[in-house]
């Protein structure tokens, strides 16, 4: 066996110049089908980072303004969601979690002892927290108690804490929200961006009774399980419908009531980066397969030059198969490594930019899996087999009286 | 040894068949030492490849040590070959890219030896022929004697029955070829029988029997 391999070095080593041109035209295609792969990987990795945020199973719908006339009933109402609407949503089959924001936006001046600074008020249910992958650090959520007992309760985002509390543990301190004083009972981080951080949590009912919004909110939002997109497109058609009738819009009007089906939007992206995905796949494959086609060439020609001593193996008691097991193995040995050190120069390339190249929103995280890259030599090693396969069953044709008759 | 019964061996030239050998009869036994010779185109080149079972006939009956060659395998030919026959040729064959033992060892290589044992007994060959200090040169080091006494004992070491030589000498000057017929004769001595393609009747004196072919049937044997 160890022989078999010294006879291949050997005659990959005897004609050096040509054996590295055909190498870097394999070890450039492995390149480049990693690059590709590697930065296609990226881009995937920023668009679902830009996701993170939010549960990417969710629908979120906000009131408008209605754009047509509808029994009798003027344009350019706005429609504004009741407790009633909400219930109804929550009682709907494939709603999962679910939760109200009273207002849409809302800074309000956050005060402890002697600090204060605006901060974003959201009032929520206690299910928003599913919503907003936010994660508790410290103390609880909302919960339903706080909301059946209309409690002054809040949580706290990490950069709301270290800037009003300085390392005092801020649970169960006091605040004063637009003067009216709160209890802290959690603080959170959040996967998103920093300006999370910066949120205050308060119960949808506290704010309902604190800013006179009687039983009104702006949105709700729900997540829908494993649903399918074609489930949530019924979903959503069906909460259109029925608010329609609660407040007397067109079913038609775009404008009355907005949704945001996230499902919807995350299967795009999905699909888009699958079609990129395979595109990727082809154009690399491709490029290798120029070099595989480069492979198979020259060992052609090879085989031609060594017609001689091939017919001389034979006459020496070569069998066929031995004959064709050198050529093969010449051929999967010459895109093994070449592929292997194009492979390595690939993933060194990918991890310099990961070094190197600056946050954006464009790129994140270029990588090659293990999976990707084993796969690449994988196919490699086929593709070598099969490069050598035509070159082998020329050789194992050779005769020898005619390789060896005298001229 | 060899016994050859009424061969025929056509070739297709121009899609018209030629008959290159015509019903040859041939016995050869062990230990012999034998010189075909023959004009260019009296088929004594094709009566070697069937002898060496690199090439097969039409018609009629090939023993080998008792073995009947007929429609064989490419893999059983080779293990034939490998087996019974040692080749020497006019231009050589050796590999230019392995030194003389290892062109020396490659007919063990294909016999699946170690490459340890196959080194110990190709320096005991490359010694008998003389080239004992030459093991580690490349062919291109060598004259032409040299390559061909390296040739002889690669054509040794597989331990064959019969030695097929052709045009030994060809390409060699009167000297060298004398050289070689020495150590193709001492290979002789030491039982193993030879035959040797030749077109020059001072090499074919020197063996025991000379086999004459004319239009590819034998016209002298004696």
């Amino acid at each position: 066996m160890i022989d078999r391999w010294q006879e291949v070095f050997e005659s990959l080593n005897r004609n050096r110049f040509r054996t590295s041109i055909t190498a870097a035209s394999v070890a450039w295609g492995i390149f480049m089908l990693v690059i590709l792969l590697g930065v296609g990987q990226g881009l995937q990795n920023a668009t679902t980072w830009q996701f993170r945020d939010d549960a990417s199973n969710s629908i979120w719908i906000f009131g408008g303004e209605t754009s047509l006339p509808w029994d009798g009933q003027p344009v350019g109402r706005s429609i504004m969601f009741t407790d009633a609407d909400f219930e109804q949503v929550a009682d709907l089959s494939t709603v999962e979690y679910k939760t109200g924001r009273f207002r849409r936006r809302n800074n309000s001046i956050v005060k402890y002892k002697d600090r204060y600074q605006p901060f974003s008020i959201r009032s929520v249910h206690p299910d928003h927290k599913y919503l907003e992958n936010t994660i508790i650090t410290s103390g609880r959520f909302i919960n339903d108690v706080d909301l059946a007992q209309k409690r002054k309760v809040v949580v706290i985002g990490t950069e709301v804490a270290k800037f009003l509390f300085r390392g005092v543990n801020p649970i169960s301190e006091w605040l004063q929200i637009g003067g009216i004083s709160y209890k802290v009972v959690g603080v959170f981080e959040d996967v998103g961006s920093e300006g999370e951080m910066r949120m205050v949590y308060i119960p949808i009912t506290t704010a309902q009774l604190a800013y006179n919004g009687s039983n009104t909110m702006a949105m709700i939002m729900v997540t829908v399980g494993d649903a399918t997109v074609e489930q949530t497109e019924a979903l959503t058609d069906r909460i259109r419908s029925q608010f329609a009738r609660n407040h007397h819009f067109d079913p038609k009007d775009s404008r009355a009531i907005r949704v945001r089906n996230n499902v919807e939007r995350f299967a795009q992206v999905q699909t888009t980066f699958t079609m990129i995905g395979a595109f990727v796949w082809l154009v690399g494959l491709g490029t290798v397969g120029a070099g595989i086609v480069g492979v198979s060439n020259i060992m052609l020609v090879s085989v031609t030059e060594r017609t001689q001593e091939i017919g001389l193996r034979k006459a020496l008691g070569a069998t066929p198969a031995s004959i064709i097991w050198m050529i093969l193995l010449e051929a999967v040995v010459l895109t093994g490594f070449s592929g292997y050190v194009g492979l390595v120069a690939g993933v060194g390339v990918i991890e310099l930019l990961v070094q190197f190249m600056p946050e954006n929103d464009y790129v994140r995280n270029p990588e090659v899996n293990f999976v990707g890259a084993l796969t690449a030599m994988a196919v490699l090693v086929c593709f070598g087999a099969l490069a050598g396969f035509f070159p082998a069953a020329r050789a194992a044709a050779v005769r020898p009286i005619d390789a060896l008759r005298s001229e | 040894m060899i016994r050859l019964e009424n061969i025929n061996k056509f070739y297709q030239v121009g899609g018209k068949p030629l008959h290159v050998l015509k019903e040859l009869s041939l016995t050869i036994e062990t230990g012999e030492y034998v010189s075909i010779m023959g004009s260019s185109g009296s088929g004594k080149s094709t009566l070697l490849n069937i002898l060496g079972i690199l090439d097969d006939y039409d018609s009629g009956n090939y023993h080998l040590g008792g073995t009947l060659i007929r429609d064989l395998s490419e893999t059983q030919a080779a293990q034939y070959r490998n087996a019974y026959i040692g080749f020497v040729f006019q231009s050589f064959h050796l590999l230019p890219f392995k030194n003389a033992i290892e062109n020396v060892a490659l007919p063990l290589y294909y016999r699946g030896i170690s490459r340890k044992e196959r080194n110990v007994t190709a320096m005991d060959f490359l010694d008998r022929v003389g080239l004992a200090d030459r093991a580690h040169h490349l062919p291109s080091e060598l004259s032409g004697g040299q390559k061909q006494r390296l040739a002889i004992a690669r054509a040794l070491i597989s331990e064959p029955r019969i030695i097929l030589a052709d045009e030994p000498t060809g390409a060699l000057d009167t000297t060298t070829s004398d050289e070689v017929m020495q150590v193709i004769e001492a290979v002789n001595a030491s039982g193993i029988t030879v035959i040797v393609v030749t077109h020059e009747q001072d090499i074919a004196d020197r063996t025991s029997r000379i086999i004459t072919l004319r239009d590819g049937a034998m016209a002298v044997d004696g």
